[in-house]
């Protein structure tokens, strides 16, 4: 009955609904925003990890103890690791929660779940994301928009859907649980206001941002580099080369002004109540192992296999003794550090030392022949994906960091789930976004020949029948008992090797793009 | 885009809806000792597998027809019965007979979960993208939107992946009927529409509008000719199609008789609960339940339900197009919804008045997001309302009649307008209320009844609406922008 009824009650004209270009854009907008807040709404009732407790804990902690004990308090395993900012905002989080459920901040009620509590902290993401909403229509504006083109070829409406319906975020974001889409969000607006010349909105929103999760460290160098270079002196020679005489003093101090006022705020109680060395313990724990316990796809998951290939080897042609190597597996799950059997063991400075030489080369590139907000952006993106290629203790959802702005999707943020429930979900919206990616980068590239050449092509195909092996096949074998962990670093190997494939595709395509690029403002 | 693309995106969207609500309750969730419609299923799983064909609809000491005894035809049964097979290979737990009575878990729900989804995938979702491509007027792209509007109706998500019932696989068929009809494939139509007749007894809803299609073609061909064979054609099918599947029960003449007996329980009153047909909502004035007798009652459904059935089949008779085809369905299922015997409210399947069961199962949020959704996405993508010119709204001829007293044609637009906005207004104050507002204590059902007395009035609109499109269609065919 309902199928006439439609067809009936509601014979329709696409074309002329497409006629008012502008208040289509919006209306569009609108619909994508709120198809996907919707879909987010049905997954309020889904698997939640082990965050969801740790943003419990930090509403709880925040509301009920006096601001000197926050970074201190300890009955919870999950400690406050976020700065101060962050804190505040949990604070006033913590307010509203008050009215769904009292019990959730009460800190000694560790893993408290009730149904009011999970409406209330998946609701304070959902909403949360508004920011992000923002951030994507600030963002749509920069780009350069052919008129009459049809709806579903605009890049602004492929790079719409690529964000808000972004699969890795969505996973991470409303299912796993995080506030990640937020502080892409602000992210995003920061970019867009250097995109749209705005610079100084662009460095207050970048210093609240690193204020608010201090894993945007990793991206300061581009900020200060670009900032230094392009907004402080104030113009180029003619070949693009520094031209020493535009430096503007007061460009520069009114960017200290904005960062240190933004740090004050936020660090400043606990500089006057003598926390900083704690707050700081707290934010960088460098006790934890060089790995987490479900590998990041990064150098050193190549470089733990490549380690365990060589120990194997050795011991099975006797070059090595067995009894000398340590014992400790590296995939047994637990987050300690360990030692390298044959390679050289990878300490903490080894590591900030291999990211601060990856992303040289792409901070000189701009400083020398700055390629304006493209070339930014560009280096913003290698200086993500840089830190999280050599990063110590890398965490496989920062490679959201670096993904988002490049607007790929992940496939190793598959690794962070567990729950079966889940699995159907993960295929239907990684297909989902996978095949829009496919088709509408395609159309949009048209010119440029095939999206993928063949060796890329067959990586990523190659993920289908690696996936299928690691979630079906695996686990009827004999294997899962004694490696249960290893599908799970299979796939991050595998993800490592394109992780950095496209590293250094990226990396080449900075290096040699031309300089009259400045004025085209397309991405 | 490319249209393959896009319809891979429609479908996905369509799945990852469905998964998201059946993460929620089912019917009868940690509700002993009686559960609901998840239970009798399982229950079905438990009988049909452990016990020998010609105990399944009978009473004994192994199969206690109180306790969610089969009361849908035999290919319920069987689909049943290769779930349990699936079932015992996975945890025979699952389908052990009497100890598995109430048993749940949550590997449990994931595979009831997983058989619905697999059914959907397989049967009615292809139907729907195979309707919406061939049936449906305009471009490529308004046609994906079709799909993508039929896909995600909240009332069937809402009570297969919540509720937990298998009406995709009867639906389904039934448009894979329709599909062979309109294309010309009466042989596929017949077998596909009997098969979702042996599937769920329901269906009989749309049986006459299939008959009289297929009877007024083959008179116009002709009954001494062409006509008379291709009548043949389609009656052996049907026959054929049934012997096989009552196959089993046919060995012993009481077989067939008790399995009618437990698909039409006359036994029952005029109705259960509260369903927004004529009969729930005269009661509200009149107790005609308890004034007259069982036998009257058969009575005067029966002739209500002829009476409403009888011009729109004559019609569709006399002219078996398409077009009047599918206008007949909706009258017919409308009519027999609001006339005949012991409706279930779930026959209708309309999401706002089911909102009481929902509500009963712990759907809420899925009903508030999914309806919100697809109002939305309808009105968005069929903007039509308001650009719609009055020939699309087949308000032609109505209008010709109601000239004189209705003499300006926005009025006539406004007013449908209106009437809609005023529907949702009502469904969302009744959702609203029906949540967070406790009944007087005098009238302890309010909110269930005025739901359904308002449906009920909705539905009334609807077969008179629709019973004057299809009765009111000229005989020339060129004004017909539709032409079948």
């Amino acid at each position: 009955v309902v199928i006439r009824l439609l067809e009936i009650k509601f014979s329709f004209n696409l074309e002329t609904v497409m006629a008012a270009p502008m208040t289509n854009d919006q209306s569009c907008f609108f619909a994508l925003a709120l198809g996907v807040s919707f879909l987010k709404c049905l997954l309020i009732n889904a698997y939640h990890s082990t965050d969801f407790e740790v943003h419990r804990n930090w509403l709880a902690l925040t509301h009920s103890l006096p601001v000197p004990q926050w970074y201190y308090e300890a009955t919870s395993e999950w400690t406050l690791d976020y700065p101060p900012l962050f804190a505040w905002f949990e604070y006033g989080l913590s307010h509203i929660a008050w009215f769904f459920d009292k019990e959730m901040l009460v800190v000694q009620n560790l893993n408290y779940a009730s149904p009011a509590t999970i409406l209330f902290q998946r609701l304070s993401v959902i909403v949360a994301d508004v920011v992000f909403f923002y951030a994507v229509k600030e963002c749509c504006k920069c780009l350069r928009e052919d008129k009459g083109k049809d709806l579903l070829g605009k890049p602004s409406f492929i790079l719409t859907v690529l964000l808000l319906w972004n699969f890795g975020l969505l996973i991470v974001d409303h299912i796993h649980f995080q506030y990640n889409g937020f502080l892409f969000g602000v992210l995003l607006l920061s970019i867009a206001r250097h995109f749209q010349n705005r610079h100084f909105e662009g460095a207050l929103l970048f210093s609240v941002l690193f204020n608010l999760k201090h894993i945007y460290l990793y991206i300061a160098p581009a900020y200060g580099i670009y900032l230094l270079r392009c907004f402080c002196f104030t113009q180029s020679n003619a070949d693009g080369s520094l031209q020493w005489r535009s430096f503007s003093v007061v460009r520069l101090v009114t960017l200290g002004t904005i960062v240190l006022s933004t740090f004050a705020v936020s660090f400043g109680p606990f500089i006057a109540l003598g926390q900083l060395p704690q707050v700081l313990s707290r934010l960088f724990p460098f006790k934890r192992g060089l790995c987490h316990a479900y590998w990041a796809p990064n150098i050193w998951a190549l470089y733990n296999i490549a380690d365990k290939a060589f120990s194997i080897l050795g011991v099975k042609f006797k070059l090595l003794d067995i009894n000398k190597l340590p014992k400790a597996s590296m995939t047994g799950g637990l987050v300690q550090e360990f030692q390298h059997s044959v390679l050289p063991s990878v300490s903490p400075l080894a590591t900030l030392v291999c990211t601060l030489l990856s992303i040289l080369p792409a901070l000189f590139r701009i400083w020398h022949r700055p390629n304006g907000a493209r070339g930014f952006l560009r280096c913003l993106v290698i200086c993500a994906l840089g830190s999280f290629m050599f990063g110590w203790h890398v965490h496989e959802k920062a490679i959201l960091m670096a993904i988002l702005p490049l607007r790929f999707s992940c496939f190793s943020v598959r690794s962070v789930q567990k729950n079966s429930q889940q699995l159907p979900i993960k295929i239907f919206l990684m297909l989902l976004f996978t095949i829009f990616s496919l088709t509408s980068l395609k159309t949009l590239f048209r010119k440029g020949g095939a999206l993928l050449n063949p060796l890329e092509a067959t990586y990523l195909l190659g993920l289908i029948p690696l996936e299928l092996i690691c979630e079906f096949v695996y686990p009827l074998t004999v294997w899962q008992k004694t490696f249960p962990f290893l599908p799970l670093m299979l796939t991050s190997v595998y993800c490592a090797l394109g992780v950095t494939y496209a590293f250094i595709r990226l990396y080449i395509s900075l290096l040699t793009c031309s300089d009259n690029t400045k004025k085209i403002k397309t991405q | 885009m490319e249209n393959w693309s896009l319809i891979s995106l429609c479908v996905l969207l369509g799945l990852t809806s469905r998964w998201a609500v059946s993460f929620h309750s089912y019917s009868g969730a940690g509700k002993p000792p009686i559960f609901g419609d998840y239970e009798a299923q399982r229950h079905w799983q438990e009988v049909t597998y452990n016990l020998p064909v010609h105990e399944w609809y009978f009473n004994n000491t192994n199969n206690d027809l109180n306790y969610w005894g089969l009361d849908y035809p035999p290919l319920t049964a069987y689909h049943s019965l290769v779930c349990a097979y699936v079932a015992k290979l996975l945890n025979p737990e699952w389908v052990e007979l009497h100890a598995s009575r109430g048993y749940e878990s949550h590997s449990h729900k994931l595979f009831m979960r997983a058989t619905v989804l697999f059914t959907d995938i397989l049967i009615y979702i292809p139907a729907v993208l195979l309707y919406c491509f061939y049936f449906c007027d305009g471009s490529s792209k308004q046609k994906v939107a079709t799909a993508l509007c039929i896909l995600l109706y909240p009332g069937l998500i809402l009570i297969d992946y919540g509720h937990f019932q298998y009406n995709s696989v009867s639906l389904g068929l039934a448009l894979w009927g329709t599909l062979g009809l309109g294309l010309g494939w009466d042989l596929f139509g017949c077998l596909a529409f009997t098969l979702t007749l042996n599937y769920k007894q329901m269906e009989l809803y749309h049986s006459l509008p299939f008959f009289c299609y297929l009877l007024g073609k083959c008179i116009k061909q002709g009954l001494t000719g062409r006509g008379f064979f291709h009548l043949v054609k389609i009656s052996m099918t049907v026959l054929v199609t049934f012997a096989l599947c009552w196959m089993p029960f046919l060995s012993d003449p009481k077989q067939p008789l008790q399995v009618l007996h437990r698909l039409f329980p006359v036994g029952r009153g005029l109705f259960e609960d509260k369903v927004a047909n004529t009969w729930c909502s005269l009661n509200v004035l009149i107790k005609i339940k308890t004034l007259l007798s069982r036998e009257t009652q058969l009575f005067l459904s029966f002739a209500l339900t002829l009476l409403f059935v009888l011009p729109s089949s004559l019609k569709l008779l006399s002219k078996p197009t398409l077009w009047q085809f599918k206008l007949a369905l909706v009258n017919t299922s409308l009519a027999f919804f609001l006339f005949s015997f012991q409706v279930h409210e779930k026959s209708i399947l309309l999401v706002a008045f089911m909102l009481p069961l929902l509500l009963k199962d712990g759907l809420l949020l899925p009903y508030v997001v999914t309806s919100l959704a697809f109002l939305f996405l309808s009105l968005y993508l069929l903007s039509a309302l308001e650009r719609s010119t009055e020939e699309e709204l087949r308000l032609g001829l109505y209008r010709k009649h109601t000239q004189h007293w209705l003499p300006k044609l926005n009025l006539m637009l406004s007013l449908c307008l209106l009437q809609f906005w005023f529907s949702l207004v009502a469904m969302a104050a009744l959702s609203f209320t029906s949540v967070w507002l406790k009944p007087p204590a005098k009238l302890p059902d309010l909110f269930p009844v005025l739901v359904s007395v308002l449906s009920f009035l909705h539905f009334l609109g609807f077969i008179i609406y629709f019973n004057q499109v299809q009765l009111m269609e000229p005989q020339r065919k060129k004004s017909l922008k539709k032409t079948n």
